[in-house]
């Protein structure tokens, strides 16, 4: 099992919990299990092209994905991924 | 000319003094520093009063706010008695009062893409406290092209990342972020809030890392993130790298001159209030439609602490997010009136509700708009 950090702004959409703890060879194995269990998630992950967004960044343990091999990144028992997304803080724009 | 410390100056940075690691020679370059701080807000109110009270020779501000009742709960270098006051008289005041030897400069105006690099040059290292993307888009890549630490703290909620990017090769903030997301994705602290010390913490954490640059001591947080949980009490590292094919700070980069971060961020140059819109209602109308017992159902979209907070009486609460499920509980054959706070998330129910088949209208304005203008007891927040 790997454990997935959901960050505070995507917890709405994924049962409100901040970890959740899914089976699968590769992060996009993983994140595929965690998009399919929460539906909403997966536009606030991926494009409409099924490619993850530019500003949701992926690591698995402390390292990017983007400088391993990407979704394909072997995920081991008791890995760590999380998904970081940007953040700007202060004033409203709605 | 040389550089010294004064008998007061010695006495007052006697605790930096005795320090090995500073020292006179650490407190001389704190004094021959200069540092940007980019925001008098939740992360500039703390960075402002330590930098200053640490003895750095000059900061600059860079603000165009004024002071509101809703800052008070974190920006802290701003009084109660401050509200109304511009953030930088406010801020300058308190800055002069912890440290008369600090030279403080003032640079009363919104950074935009015309101005950024005059302001920024004049300084050694540039603090980000902003709390929008196209402002954090353009800071980094103004510190790129000059050649400038930028120290970055960003927070929400309860969450805080901090880093110190375009340091001597390391990476920046596109190397992290290639682009923003787009508008009203990412909920804002109006929108989202935050725990009123989260700043502090964060702030606190840019605050050291400028004071180390300064100083040349220690381990930059260069090409590491930090996350900081304040739930669950955790700092979290990851590693970053510069991008290679980075826009700005890569091998071959195109940006090679300020651009227009407003529209790179897809977000309206002005922050217009909501377009009026064919069909929707004016508080008022909605008031006297409840007295006159018209056949209509009012919704409030918003989050249930939201209808803690205040309420409409005669209102049913079903959050926005539910309202696709929630769509049987409401009678096809009447008009729903839906409103939130101030008329956005109202309008993205009352299309969805268009959508299922009901009549509907949005209320102008939101709760707002009905404190205003229908009971001055509903309170805003």
């Amino acid at each position: 099992m790997a454990k997935v950090l959901i960050p505070t702004p995507l917890r709405q959409f994924a049962g409100k919990q901040d970890t959740v703890e899914l089976t699968g060879m590769t992060v996009g194995e993983v994140l595929s299990g965690l998009t399919s269990q929460f539906g909403e998630l997966r536009k606030h992950l991926y494009n409409d092209e099924g490619k993850l967004r530019s500003y949701v960044n992926v690591y698995l343990n402390d390292e990017d994905i983007r400088y391993l091999d990407k979704e394909s990144s072997a995920v081991k028992e008791n890995d760590t991924i999380s998904i970081v997304p940007s953040i700007a803080g202060g004033a409203s724009w709605k | 000319m040389e550089v010294t410390l004064s008998k007061e100056e010695i006495l007052r940075y006697s605790r930096h003094l005795i320090i090995p690691e500073v020292g006179m020679e650490g407190q001389l370059k704190l004094k021959q520093a200069s540092v940007l701080l980019i925001g008098t807000g939740g992360l500039g109110a703390p960075l402002a009063l330590y930098l200053t009270a640490a003895g750095v020779g000059r900061i600059g501000l860079v603000d165009f706010d004024v002071v509101d009742f809703t800052n008070l709960q974190r920006q802290v270098i701003h009084f109660t008695s401050d509200v109304g006051r511009k953030k930088l008289d406010s801020a300058a005041a308190k800055m002069r009062e912890i440290n008369p030897f600090v030279q403080i400069d003032l640079h009363e105006t919104a950074l935009t893409s015309e101005n950024a690099l005059d302001i920024l040059k004049n300084y050694d290292i540039i603090v980000d406290g902003t709390d929008n993307f196209p402002t954090r888009y353009l800071v980094n890549d103004a510190c790129v092209l000059l050649n400038k630490p930028n120290v970055y703290g960003s927070i929400f909620r309860f969450e805080g990342q901090a880093t110190v990017f375009a340091y001597e090769g390391g990476p920046c903030y596109r190397c992290l972020y290639p682009e923003p997301p787009p508008p009203g994705l990412v909920p804002s602290c109006a929108e989202g809030g935050v725990l009123g010390i989260l700043p502090g913490t964060i702030g606190l954490i840019q605050a050291t890392e400028t004071v180390k640059l300064i100083l040349k001591i220690g381990q930059p947080l260069v090409g590491r993130l930090i996350l900081y949980d304040a739930l669950a009490m955790k700092f979290r590292e990851l590693k970053l790298r510069r991008n290679p094919e980075c826009p700005v700070c890569g091998d071959h980069p195109t940006v090679t001159k300020l651009i227009d971060y407003h529209q790179f961020c897809g977000v309206p140059q002005q922050q217009e209030a909501p377009k009026p819109v064919e069909g929707d209602i004016d508080p008022i109308e909605v008031k006297a439609r409840i007295d006159h017992r018209d056949n209509f159902q009012l919704i409030d979209v918003r989050e249930p602490h939201e209808y803690q907070i205040a309420r409409i009486p005669t209102a049913k609460l079903i959050p926005l997010g539910e309202l696709s499920k929630r769509l049987s509980e409401l009678d096809p054959s009447v008009e729903i009136v839906a409103h939130c706070k101030s008329g956005v998330r109202s309008a993205k129910a009352v299309a969805l509700l268009k959508q299922s088949g009901f009549q509907a209208r949005n209320m102008k304005g939101g709760i707002l708009a009905w404190s205003d203008k229908v009971d001055a007891s509903v309170p805003k927040y």
